[in-house]
């Protein structure tokens, strides 16, 4: 270990310790006191802003302000005259393949495949382990994905995923299997036809964990006399989940189905490190990212994140209005 | 409408815990029987053994005379009334009724009439579409009820239905269920642990206690001859005084007080057991009679109660309203012979 650069920045290291915090209650003992100075009916009306002052400073400057002047970007040109809506007439001209309809096609699929196999899988392994007596190992190994990071997830997969030529010994585990069985190895992460369909079998994997472990514990939500009752009355088992289980856990699946319509419109790592978004895998993510740091297309870029941003904002207000009636029904 | 049989029945949990412990019951077709204990004592878990929610580990139950060890739930024809009432909060209140129906393939139009006669019965024909949350206590007991009713089941199986419920709903709950049985003329199983609800209601009641059967016996035959000291201070409110005696052949010594048998029972230690209203305040001229230093002084309205120490033992009587005495007092209570109850220390068994 290089002692050298740990000495130098250990003063660093020491301030931001002590001095985060100390700052914390300088913040808190000094507001309070300004607080204090008002008359009683003000307080409890100042208090909370000042509380949250700062936090809210950070979203205004971190998210709100970047996203207004993303906005007024996507109207310039680059070099900063204001061109109307030129940068989206480029990028969304050519249809169907061109510009940014390859990436929006397959956000597209990301949307379809990505949230309905994670939600049908998860809801799936969330009912078939629940109440067994493994249930905690198998939970805990389909949950292990969560805890590695979508780059790490991107190149274990793109290993998975390598080709050999035929007759070479295959490398990667899947044209491995595949051999087993007699089957020629693809290129699966540069044959057009099925990359996008591999990249998003990669992720899913990921994600599935997350979605099992909350309609998990919906599913544990349930009272066990109301499935009592139902078999009592006369319900098999298959019937009890489609007239009694299921649609206690609806707004649990909502509220999961619409996060993960969200990541799929967030997609954007694991592209980047399987393919780099070459070979039609393009998203409306890596769009941006390239249009900005390669091109160096600001109004573009800026004009792709709007869109990305209106595809978005319905679904994070139908999630947090759904979010709200589970809530209410508790 | 059947007849329900356990032929010693018995459940383990896990191997270790013994929940029900050789039970043999008979109820009779059309009976109301009730099971009453404390918790803990094996009457839940008779009963949803009977329901087939839980396994038998040995012995068998009968349904009429099918045995149903193996049956599943729901092919066994019970309806059960949960505790928590267990209504599906998704659907309306005429959908949880018409469920079992649904599930049973009854055409649309024969569930209709079901429900809206149920509906009648009970009072919730206004109440049809309404879910569950948006229902009273009282309410939702009924459409747990109306669910058992519409399915015209052999047997009813009731698991503490009334326990949710406030006293006067209760006991307006208490005479409807006794209607309803007079009505229907089904085979009741009631599970309580309310010695009230068990004396008013059943026409039979089977006292458990850590999952053994004590004693069964129609109300009045439960209260005036208990087999035992377990089934004697259970049932009965406020509860049987037990004074310890020795017994010299005939007479039996307490603490402050002797009493003679017309014959000896044959045993050195036991127990006395007297009901605080088989004393009599008013105690007849040469009659046996003991004397109590009055502590406490209950007034009821309808009854009296007078808490105090005959000898070194706590005694409770119950006396007329009008009659009066002060705590301080020492009341001379007169003792009814033919009322009087014996039991073993060691077995706690009745003697007399």
């Amino acid at each position: 270990m290089d002692w050298g650069t740990f000495l130098s920045q250990l003063p660093i290291v020491v301030i931001v310790i002590v001095g985060v915090p100390a700052v914390l209650v300088a913040y808190i003992v000094g507001t309070e006191y300004l607080v204090r100075l008002l008359p009683d009916a003000f307080r409890p009306r100042v208090r909370p802003w000042i509380w949250v002052g700062p936090a809210l400073i950070f979203v205004f400057g971190f998210l709100i302000l970047p996203a207004i002047l993303t906005a007024k970007t996507s109207l310039e040109s680059g070099a900063g005259d204001f061109v109307g809506l030129q940068n989206y007439q480029r990028q969304l001209g050519d249809f169907p393949t061109g510009g940014a309809w390859i990436a929006i096609r397959n956000n597209v699929y990301w949307l379809i495949l990505y949230t309905l196999v994670a939600l049908g899988f998860g809801l799936l392994l969330a009912v078939l382990f629940d109440r067994v007596r493994y249930e905690t190992f198998v939970k805990s190994l389909i949950f292990m994905p969560m805890a590695i990071s979508a780059v790490a997830l991107g190149v274990i997969w793109k290993f998975m995923y390598w080709y050999q030529p035929p007759g070479v010994p295959q490398t990667g585990t899947v044209n491995a299997i595949l051999g087993i069985f007699h089957q020629d190895p693809r290129i699966w992460v540069q044959d057009p036809s099925v990359d996008n369909f591999a990249i998003i079998a990669a992720a899913t994997w990921g994600i599935t964990g997350f979605a099992m472990v909350i309609l998990s514990a919906a599913l544990k939500g349930i009272p066990a006399d109301l499935l009592e009752a139902a078999r009592v009355d006369g319900a098999g088992e298959i019937t009890i989940f489609r007239r009694v289980i299921f649609p206690l856990m609806m707004p649990t699946v909502v509220v999961v189905g619409t996060t993960l319509v969200i990541f799929a419109l967030k997609a954007f790592d694991v592209v980047y490190v399987m393919t780099g978004g070459n070979f039609e895998t393009d998203v409306l993510a890596n769009r941006m990212y390239k249009l900005l740091f390669f091109s160096g297309n600001q109004g573009g870029a800026a004009a792709v994140a709007m869109i990305l941003l209106a595809a978005v904002v319905p679904v994070l207000i139908f999630n947090l209005r759904q979010f709200r009636a589970v809530e209410a029904r508790r | 409408m059947a007849s329900v049989t356990y032929d010693h029945v018995t459940k383990k949990f896990s191997g270790e815990t013994t929940a029900v412990n050789d039970l043999s019951l008979q109820v009779h077709d059309g009976e109301f029987m009730i099971l009453v204990g404390p918790s803990g004592c094996g009457k839940s878990t008779a009963l949803r053994m009977l329901a087939g929610l839980e396994d038998v580990t040995d012995g068998d139950i009968k349904i009429g005379d099918r045995v149903v060890n193996e049956v599943p739930a729901r092919e066994r024809d019970i309806a059960m009334v949960f505790q928590s009432y267990a209504l599906y909060p998704h659907m309306s209140v005429y959908d949880n009724m018409a469920f079992g129906l649904k599930m049973r393939g009854t055409p649309r139009s024969e569930i209709e009439g079901k429900v809206k006669d149920a509906a009648g019965i009970l009072g919730l024909e206004k109440l049809l579409q309404r879910k569950p949350r948006q229902l009273s206590g009282g309410q939702r007991q009924r459409v747990a009820l109306g669910r058992a009713i519409v399915r015209d089941p052999q047997v009813f199986l009731l698991d503490e239905p009334l326990s949710n419920l406030d006293a006067a709903l209760r006991v307006e709950t208490r005479i409807n269920l006794q209607k309803l049985h007079q009505r229907l003329g089904s085979t009741f199983i009631y599970v309580t642990h309310d010695q009230v609800e068990a004396m008013t209601m059943g026409d039979r009641i089977a006292v458990m206690k850590e999952g053994v059967l004590q004693q069964v016996a129609p109300p009045r035959e439960l209260y005036d001859h208990p087999v035992n000291m377990y089934v004697a201070g259970f049932i009965g409110s406020p509860r049987m005084n037990f004074i310890p005696v020795t017994l010299d052949g005939k007479t039996a010594k307490a603490s402050g007080f002797s009493v003679e048998f017309s014959s000896a029972p044959g045993i050195e230690k036991g127990v006395l057991g007297i009901r605080p209203e088989d004393f009599d305040e008013q105690p007849r001229e040469g009659g046996p009679r003991i004397d109590m230093k009055v502590e406490v002084v209950e007034v009821l309205g309808s009854d009296q109660f007078v808490y105090g120490k005959v000898g070194g033992d706590d005694v409770i009587a119950r006396v007329d309203p009008q009659f009066k005495v002060t705590p301080g007092d020492t009341m001379k209570l007169g003792l009814n012979m033919r009322r009087l109850h014996l039991f073993d220390a060691e077995t706690e068994k009745a003697l007399n």
